[in-house]
């Protein structure tokens, strides 16, 4: 039982992590309808310069928050320079944008870094927390305790600032917002700002746990694929739930049916059932289109 | 930027000038191996499997519209089956290239019946967790007995046949040489016609084609299958040329390179497939000189620039060209 619990809390703590990212793919996907393959190379080149930073000497915190920023920057130039120009384009073409930019990150952090693996410090202490009878690291509940603080911000910022309702409401009626002077463009570039931000976070949680190097993305970014089609990929708070489900079938399944070198496959295998058995999710929307 | 090329202007007219620039090319093709090293043969070699891969991801992506980012599953499939066949069942290296065409075709078909159900945006989701899948799949404990597990399989290369004078090089080169010229023919008369007219119809305006009449889940699933038999003849045909197979050599990266392919040769192009083959063999191993990480940094510069610019790729490129000194010289040449 209590290896039973141990896998379920470090599923949850993987989860986070998904979750993270999967809200990331979302806020991109209800702005503008697209699936972006770059999110998690993206991640992955912000931790990248994280790791620079504190390697320069920048103690652990400011280097965090000015990642975030950067990450910010990042997302926001990537919008208005690249993905702009295909906004109405065939889903083709920006398929192939998407993935001209995983390639490119991917490449720029292997010719920058090199391949070899490094190693990401974590912010929380080294010695094992006791919750009742139960040893966790505190890496973990450090790092769901950090994804459900960025979770209640992003609430807290869509739902009570005027900056998150014009947000909501370019990504809902991108005519009937600019009608009324939301400048819709900018808006979404400030969502793929934040969703590069939260990627950024989710990169940092996750690098000490896997180590850095410039693959460690393909199959997490996979997992958040998984889990945000779970939850319903245009429902920002179904694709949060989603990750901590993904999370934790995960490591159960890992740990008890199939083992481990089959866990991808599960990913695979729960994309393509979603998608077949139910594409909009345990809590999207179900979309009707008129011929 | 809507990626529109012609179905091919009439490809059925074949004028006499056409065929001449045509044999003279074969024979170019034919000669080569005599004028290059061994090396530079099989490389060759792999331009004409990488092109019989792109043609059929292009039946799959470019005339049916169909986006599939895990096209290297299928690949890796077509590999591993010639490379059991030969190491485990001694099976001659001839008879795996079909086997592997016909398991490729059975399992293209099936993974395209769900994939029926899911349009541009989810399948290309859904074939991207395929080819990120795959290397773990074939690193399975249970299929390691067949598959070598992470280590692989290691294939003789076959000696050429009824004591040819040539070495074992030039014959796999006129081999798969043979086997692409028999495949593009099959690719050309299934385009050309009514097929090929009803893939390009579902791309472009699906509901118009099944109020005329197309059976749209049909040629989808059909499309998808000898998209997947190409694909996995190519890879059983690889597998013979770098007499290795292992995980790691089929991860999602080689999905993304037959893209590269597909998208710089050309979509929807059949001699868009050689140029993007070339494209993919060469560029690398210029660019690996500068650094190790420098031909993705190249491939993802060129995907989202040929997006941008060229649309259409090589191939539309040298349509264009053809079609300007065409008019120049006032010859009414093929339009």
């Amino acid at each position: 039982m209590d290896a039973f619990l141990n896998q379920v809390f470090a599923g949850l703590a993987t989860g986070g992590i998904y979750a993270s990212l999967a809200l990331a793919l979302v806020m991109i996907y209800q702005a503008t309808h697209h699936v972006n393959f770059a999110q998690g190379e993206i991640a992955m080149f912000a931790t990248y310069i994280a790791w620079t930073l504190i390697n320069a000497g920048v103690p652990y915190w400011p280097a965090f928050f000015l990642t975030v920023a950067i990450a910010f920057v990042l997302g926001v130039l990537i919008e208005r320079i690249i993905v702009r120009p295909v906004e109405r384009a065939p889903v083709l073409s920006v398929v192939v944008v998407f993935i001209g930019l995983l390639v490119i990150f991917n490449s720029l952090a292997g010719w920058i870094y090199t391949y070899t693996i490094k190693v990401f410090p974590s912010p929380f202490p080294k010695e094992p927390v006791h919750l009742g009878s139960h040893l966790f690291s505190a890496h973990q509940i450090g790092a769901v305790g950090v994804t459900l603080v960025v979770l209640v911000l992003l609430y807290a910022f869509f739902r009570f600032t005027p900056l998150g309702l014009a947000m909501r409401a370019a990504a809902q009626n991108p005519d009937s917002s600019r009608l009324v002077g939301i400048r819709v463009g900018w808006m979404l570039a400030l969502g793929w700002g934040l969703a590069a931000s939260i990627g950024a976070i989710a990169g940092m949680m996750v690098a000490p746990t896997v180590y850095l190097d410039p693959n460690m993305m393909a199959g997490i970014l996979l997992y958040a694929f998984a889990s945000a089609l779970v939850g319903g990929i245009d429902n920002p708070g179904g694709a949060v739930l989603g990750g901590f489900i993904v999370g934790v079938l995960e490591n159960l399944l890992g740990a008890y049916v199939i083992g481990n070198e089959l866990k991808l496959a599960f990913a695979l295998v729960l994309i393509v059932g979603v998608l077949v058995v139910r594409p909009s999710g345990l809590f999207g929307r179900v979309h009707v289109t008129r011929v | 930027m809507t990626i529109k090329p012609p179905v091919s202007a009439d490809p059925s007219a074949m004028n006499k000038n056409r065929i001449i620039a045509l044999v003279a090319l074969l024979l170019i093709v034919c000669a080569l191996p005599f004028m290059v090293s061994n090396y530079r043969t099989f490389q060759l070699t792999l331009v004409l499997v990488y092109a019989i891969a792109l043609l059929g991801l292009n039946i799959l992506t470019g005339y049916n519209g169909q986006i599939s980012l895990g096209h290297g599953a299928f690949y890796a499939i077509g590999a591993y089956v010639a490379a059991i066949l030969m190491d485990r069942f001694g099976v001659p290296y001839y008879l795996t290239v079909p086997v592997a065409g016909v398991v490729c075709l059975a399992a293209g078909f099936l993974f395209g019946l769900p994939a029926l159900r899911l349009e541009g945006l989810y399948l290309a989701l859904a074939t991207f967790a395929l080819g990120v899948s795959m290397p773990q799949v074939l690193k399975e404990k249970h299929l390691e007995h067949w598959t070598g597990g992470v280590q692989g399989i290691v294939i003789i290369k076959p000696d050429p046949p009824f004591g040819l004078p040539i070495n074992q090089d030039q014959w796999l080169y006129y081999f798969t040489l043979a086997v692409l010229l028999v495949m593009f023919l099959l690719g050309w008369n299934l385009l050309r016609g009514r097929v090929g007219r009803s893939l390009v119809a579902i791309r472009d305006q699906p509901i118009a084609a099944e109020a005329m009449g197309v059976n749209s889940a049909l040629y989808k699933s059909l499309a998808f299958g000898v998209s997947a038999m190409y694909t996995g003849v190519a890879g059983a045909l690889g597998a013979i040329a770098v007499q290795f197979v292992a995980p790691d050599s089929f991860n999602i990266f080689l999905s993304i390179t037959f893209l590269v392919g597909i998208v710089i040769g050309g979509l929807a192009s059949i001699p868009g497939a050689i140029y993007g083959a070339i494209f993919i063999q060469f560029v690398p191993n210029i660019a690996d000189q500068i650094s190790k990480a420098a031909p993705w940094a190249i491939y993802g510069v060129f995907l989202i620039g040929f997006m941008y610019v060229m649309p259409t790729g090589v191939a539309g490129a040298v349509r264009i060209a053809w079609a300007r000194i065409k008019r120049k010289t006032g010859g009414a040449g093929p339009t």
